[in-house]
């Protein structure tokens, strides 16, 4: 049987992709699977007594080593943002491409804890800073030094003891150009490093609390439980800034989901699914009800998404059990279509997520299609005709066409990159001033423009033609060319409209990151949490690979 | 030292705010990244232009032929840069084409850089007494390097070369034969046994 990939039109509305989940595709998940071999070294630990000063972790194998430099620095309470607008945080973190040299440190000392006003090298790949969660660390160093191990409710709260408010790479302020690295086989998968730094500083945040309850204390003090370790993550706070990458990395958000559907459409078309791989999937449904629960929010619109999420799980284990034989031929087709009749969209795609978990053999070679040679596809083909991209237009915009962008409600908000600290933002062009300066991120309405244009010019005409008297419409043009090609590089909705929720567009992107729990705090800022549940360093060499929904607090 | 990246998304910017549109502003971002690679003065020359734009008028050259000149004003090499490259599909089948008059030749030599790379084929550029070769957008190389690049150029002359060798058949043909000191003569059952396939397909 054939099974089709999904209808794009459908999957890259925001309100499905706001409801993706992590999965084994998701890049934390692979770069733990890619570094499982390599051998992990605390090189350097020079804290003072209260946790400050610097510290190196390394991933080597062969001749290659990726060195973790922590800077960790006293703040006053009243410094402490996770907004970007901060100056100041409790450690700051760059990924070094090498063995540092004590020059390498003492240079890197004085940019990296100013990170965005400082200025790194090629020989850096990432840049990262990170709050402590002031209640739960301060909980943890206490416990700790008392001899005892920490309240496991208070963690379940959190999840984390630091989390990272901006993780900088590709050559930002700096740092090494994509280019320079792309060709190493250990980094053919989007934000490896990225993913690699954010693993080592959990370490490095089990460590310092560690040596500061020891110093604290040093004949009562124990060490926090590798389990609980285990079981805290590093949390992110992150806004707007990252909603505009999903929009201007076309080609790459098309690998990202086009992966996902293909090991969907592979999945569905097994005829016979082993008793193993039935009882493994299932079982990862039944234990990740724990992730649904210990979900915390104070965010009604997520509340209302984990409510809805717990009680369709709920029924679809109900039908598993009760009403469904995973004998029958094709169980997988027939799961993805009960779902897609009976349960809401965080479901559908929560259940489209651990369906991939018994299948290697199926997602590990998607993993490695998961980037993308951007500039390949870069060149508009202005020898074809208007004719052709009409008709591409008709084809792969079809609800974007029906939008009318005359009405206010559907052309309210504007994306702009504020003066103050260069990130992206939103606000209402009827209401704040700045709209001229809007950034090319609304695609649907200009797609609708540059369709008007062509309605009205030769079909005989070539796109090089077309451009010289259209100009202003040149960027949608790519896109259009590009979309051509990969079903998946757009997102097929309104990005300025008023009912926009651009938390979708974040969550999009973090789910493929591999995070979990998303916490929204507004509709344009939200907390999660990364590598709850995740093996420690020294684990990596065997490990569980379900340990997502494994976490026990 | 800036990044690549880091260059493509200010140029990009302030393309648009010097003007253009966000499409062409990406190709410009494209462009200077392309000539800062290669250590040619994309950074300078832009800043240049985009200070001089300011006080001065540039022509924009939308259509381009075998012969083009700007009488009034210099050519702005942004325009006239995404104009070649758009058109350099129909503009192949010309040997020479030549402009006159354009500022800042460099920022214009990038999109033809890229241009070279769409067609397949070398193109061959004399900048007045100054020439370029720009291979494929795999490199750019000059008999000026080292000395400053022309803000005002009166004419430029392309030529886009066939795809042919750059060398002769006798020292292709004596390389060749010394290549063929590695190849194994085949005996009658090496004819037979060693490639697999039958000696006869007429089944």
């Amino acid at each position: 049987m054939k099974v089709e990939l999904r209808d794009p039109n459908k999957i890259m509305k925001l309100s499905r992709l706001g409801s993706f989940h992590q999965s084994k595709l998701s890049f934390l998940r692979s770069f733990l699977n890619e570094f499982k071999e390599w051998e992990y070294k605390r090189d350097l630990f020079n804290l003072n007594e209260n946790g400050f000063g610097e510290a190196v972790y390394s991933f080597k194998k062969n001749k290659r080593v990726y060195s973790l430099i922590c800077f960790a620095n006293e703040i006053k309470d009243e410094e402490r943002s996770d907004r970007v607008i901060a100056t100041k945080w409790d450690a700051a973190f760059t990924l070094h491409d090498g063995v540092p040299t004590k020059k390498d440190i003492e240079r890197l000392k004085n940019e990296v804890p100013k990170q965005e006003v400082g200025r790194l090298s090629y020989k850096e790949l990432t840049l990262s800073r990170a709050n402590k969660s002031v209640r739960i660390y301060n909980h943890v160093v206490e416990s700790l030094s008392k001899g005892k191990q920490p309240d496991l409710n208070l963690l379940s709260k959190v999840g984390y003891l630091y989390r990272t408010t901006a993780v900088y790479g590709s050559g930002k302020f700096g740092l090494a150009d994509r280019f320079r690295i792309k060709n190493r086989e250990e980094i053919n998968g989007p934000f490896r490093l990225e993913m690699m730094l954010v693993y080592l500083v959990r370490q490095f945040t089990f460590d310092q609390v560690n040596h500061v309850a020891y110093h604290k204390n040093p004949k009562i003090a124990v060490k926090l439980d590798d389990n609980i370790c285990k079981n805290l993550g590093i949390g992110n706070s992150t806004g707007l800034g990252m909603a505009p990458f999903i929009v201007n990395h076309p080609t790459l958000l098309n690998n990202w989901i086009l992966s996902r559907e293909k090991a969907l459409k592979k999945i569905r078309e097994i005829k016979n699914v082993k008793g193993e791989d039935r009882d493994l999937f299932t079982d990862c449904i039944k234990k990740s009800l724990k992730n649904i629960t210990s979900w915390n929010t104070d965010s009604e619109y997520q509340q209302k998404k984990i409510s809805s999420l717990l009680k369709d799980v709920e029924k679809f284990l109900n039908f598993i059990d009760k009403d469904f034989n995973f004998k029958s031929e094709y169980p997988f087709n027939k799961i993805y279509q009960w779902l897609e009749d009976n349960t809401c969209e965080e479901c559908i795609e929560y259940i489209v997520s651990i369906m991939m978990e018994p299948y290697n053999d199926i997602i590990n070679p998607l993993v490695k299609e998961m980037s993308s040679e951007e500039e390949k596809y870069f060149n508009i083909p202005t020898y074809r005709k208007v004719e052709e991209l009409r008709n591409i237009i008709e084809a792969k915009y079809p609800n974007i066409l029906d939008i009318n962008f005359e009405e206010k409600e559907n052309n309210k908000n504007f994306w702009f990159i504020s003066k103050n600290k260069e990130e992206p933002r939103l606000a209402d062009r009827f209401e704040e001033h700045g709209s001229e300066l809007e950034q090319p991120l609304a695609i649907a309405r200009d797609i609708k423009k540059l369709y008007d244009k062509l309605l009205v010019s030769k079909n005989s005409l070539t796109i090089a033609e077309f451009l010289t008297s259209n100009s202003e419409l040149r960027h949608v043009v790519r896109r259009a060319f590009i979309v051509e090609k990969f079903p998946y590089s757009e997102i097929q909705d309104n990005t300025i409209g008023k009912d926009l929720m651009p938390i979708d567009m974040l969550r999009l992107k973090l789910s493929f990151f591999g995070a979990l729990k998303f916490d929204p705090r507004s509709d344009k800022w939200l907390r999660i949490c990364m590598f709850q549940g995740a093996p420690l360093p020294n684990e990596l060499k065997s490990y569980d690979e379900q340990w997502v929904y494994k976490t026990n607090i | 030292m800036k990044s690549l990246s880091e260059i493509e998304t200010t140029v990009k910017r302030a393309s648009k705010a010097a003007g253009y549109s966000w499409g062409v502003s990406e190709e410009t971002g494209k462009s200077i990244r392309l000539l800062e690679l290669f250590s040619l003065p994309g950074i300078k020359h832009l800043n240049e232009y985009f200070n001089e734009k300011k006080k001065s008028k540039f022509e924009n050259l939308n259509l381009i032929s075998e012969s083009n000149s700007s009488s009034k004003n210099p050519y702005c090499p942004i325009t006239l840069g995404v104009s070649f490259l758009d058109q350099i599909n129909t503009l192949e089948h010309l040997k020479k084409i030549q402009f006159k008059n354009v500022a800042y030749p460099i920022i214009f030599i990038s999109f033809i850089s890229r241009s070279s790379e769409i067609i397949g084929k070398k193109i061959y550029v004399k900048m007045d007494e100054k020439k370029i070769l720009l291979n494929l957008n795999v490199n750019i190389s000059s008999n000026f390097i080292e000395q400053e690049f022309p803000k005002l150029v009166n004419t430029i002359e392309l030529n886009l070369l066939e795809n042919e060798d750059n060398f002769t058949d006798d020292e292709w043909n004596n390389l060749y034969k010394l290549s063929e000191e590695t190849f194994v003569e085949e005996s009658d059952s090496l004819k037979k046994g060693a490639a697999g396939a039958g000696l006869t397909d007429n089944d």
